[in-house]
């Protein structure tokens, strides 16, 4: 029952209900598109880069509470990110989350701002998926290929 | 829907009615009931995802492996002969549960896709001329949407969806109006997974007649709740899911009327459904083994008789009248938790209710439930045209069978109402 308090914490249910930077972006140079089929959580990405750096970012979309608090903290992460250092980011995020051993410290992600809060997500690894979405979305639209990716 | 007809020769269904309907004496019957989930006991309102298994289906499943277990149809040795008879008195045991006129017209399959995509392969598609078209509703399963968005694709014929009201039910004046000369086939589902919608299947299928299109019943969410006589009906076919009327996974019917069955090409080829194989010709093997090529589900159709003889050990009548007083009052129940908006309210209701709350999504939901040891289905359900009809991702879905009770909605509420707690709503 606390890991339920852990998951759903304030910042987390903050995010979820004003989420930063949900609007979509005019002036992006990159986007794309992510779905999870398995419950119809879907997000766009869009990314404005100017010399290989990532000078504004948002996001739309609806999902869970989860997906959604995931999304507008990446957003808020990866702001002035170059491209190969907002990957390293998902990288360590995505280790930490789908880390059910529990080998990874809890503070591992401290320097990546509010995203440290939801290190109880890899708790419930049914709902991992739910807090990737936006970033595997962030990561397609860095790479451009403009097809949408999905969790399944 | 009217009941069944049940003349039988062996083995006659224990007529319980004159049983009182005693919910706590038939979970004893589900070993699973018994058991915790984080701590407490498991509220499993996940029916029409899948049903649990009573013992006799089990032992059932249990004692053709610990007793017989061999290949049929082929076999001169004793348990040969024993596991043909008792997958043979599976199939008269099915054919009378839905009163089908020969045990010919019974198609064992691996569930209710199969079977459509089996009449879609077999007999649709082989008659499919461009431009006709094929119609169904938006309420329809994936399943019974891709089998024939594929061959219409094929074949360069129409997809037609007849619409669906606000309140969850067939717009029948459209779906009416659909219908012509150019439909081959129209194929509805029973009760809708989603919705818990009954539908006007008399109407449809006489609607249907009228233009001479070849009727598809998905009857995967009906027979658990509601007895089913196909020859009344007179659809041409009906597709049964034997794992969500408390049977195994694996085990499905394709219910099919003989003079079209006859007809049919075979859907596989392989061994069980020849009469004879050389390289230059083989014909085919009679009906009904004609559509079951390779060794068979044989645990899994014993277990499919195992599970109606239990549902008429207890009687669909007693166990139709107690779902649809319970659903009334979860619907009732549900009416009280703050934000909660049905996704559906037909006037004829079995098996499920889908609903949603305001500025929750359902996987939050559903995971706060779980936390509560109480299983619900959350998500679009395997129909996600419908979800867009309402315009919604994903709904919450309670589904109940015949061991629910009033507590576990009562918990189910209550968990509702925790999520609103926790979620800050």
């Amino acid at each position: 029952m606390n890991e339920l308090h852990d998951m759903y914490q304030e910042l987390v249910l903050d995010h979820s209900k004003s989420p930063c930077n949900h609007h979509e972006l005019e002036s992006a140079t990159h986007q794309a598109e992510g779905y999870n089929p398995f419950c119809g959580d879907r997000v766009k990405v869009y990314l404005l880069i100017e010399d290989g750096a990532i000078r504004d970012v948002a996001f739309t979309g609806e999902g869970c509470a989860i997906c959604t608090a995931s999304a507008s903290m990446m957003t808020q992460a990866v702001r002035n990110m170059n491209s190969g250092d907002a990957e390293a980011a998902f990288d360590r995020f995505h280790d930490l989350l789908t880390d059910h051993a529990g080998t990874i410290e809890d503070g591992e992600l401290d320097d990546l701002g509010d995203l440290a809060s939801l290190v109880s997500v890899r708790r419930f690894p049914i709902r991992v998926k739910c807090a990737t979405l936006p970033w595997h979305t962030l990561k397609a639209a860095l790479h451009g290929d403009g097809e949408p990716v999905s969790t399944e | 829907m009217s009941h069944p007809t049940a003349s039988s020769t062996e083995q006659p269904p224990t007529a319980a009615a004159s049983r009182p309907f005693d919910v706590q004496r038939l979970r004893q019957d589900f070993p699973i009931l018994a058991r915790q989930v984080h701590g407490q006991e498991l509220a499993y309102l996940d029916n029409a995802a899948t049903t649990q298994k009573p013992q006799a289906v089990l032992d059932a499943e249990r004692d053709y492996y610990t007793t017989m277990n061999s290949n049929i149809h082929r076999g001169v040795h004793t348990l040969s002969i024993e596991a043909t008879q008792a997958h043979e008195h599976a199939r008269r045991v099915v054919q009378r549960f839905i009163n089908a006129a020969s045990d010919k017209e019974i198609i064992f399959t691996r569930g209710t896709t199969e079977a459509i995509n089996l009449i879609a392969q077999s007999y649709v598609r082989p008659m499919l001329q461009p431009r006709d078209e094929v119609l169904i509703t938006h309420m329809e399963h994936h399943s019974n949407i891709v089998p024939w968005q594929i061959i219409c694709e094929q074949a360069g014929a129409i997809l037609r969806v007849a619409p669906v009201t606000d309140s969850g039910e067939v717009d029948m004046e459209q779906f009416k109006a659909m219908l012509s000369s150019r439909t081959r086939v129209v194929s509805v589902v029973h009760v809708s997974n989603t919705l818990g919608t009954v539908n006007p299947i008399e109407r449809i299928i006489e609607a249907a007649r009228q233009v001479d299109a070849a009727v598809v019943i998905d009857g995967a969410q009906a027979t658990a709740h509601a007895a089913v006589d196909v020859q009344e009906l007179d659809c041409d076919f009906y597709a049964i899911s034997g794992h969500k009327m408390y049977a195994p996974t694996g085990i499905g019917v394709l219910y099919g009327k003989q003079s079209i069955l006859e007809r049919m090409q075979p859907y596989q080829g392989g061994g069980d459904m020849i009469r004879s194989v050389t390289f230059e010709k083989t014909t085919y093997n009679d009906l009904p083994y004609k559509f079951e090529a390779g060794t068979p589900n044989i645990a899994g159709a014993i277990g499919l008789r195992a599970a109606i003889d239990y549902i008429n050990s207890v009687g669909l009548s007693a166990i139709a009248s107690y779902e649809t007083e319970l659903l009334q009052y979860a619907e009732q129940a549900l009416a009280s938790v703050p934000g909660l908006k049905f996704i559906g309210t037909p006037a004829h209701r079995a098996g499920a209710i889908s609903f949603t709350l305001e500025g929750m999504h359902p996987h939050d939901i559903g995971t706060v439930l779980d936390s509560e040891a109480v299983a619900i289905r959350t998500g679009h359900h395997c129909t996600q045209p419908l979800m867009e009809r309402f315009g919604i991702p994903a709904t919450a879905r309670l589904s109940v069978a015949l061991y629910n009770t009033r507590e576990e909605v009562d918990r189910l509420v209550r968990g509702l109402h925790r999520a609103g707690e926790l979620l800050g709503v």
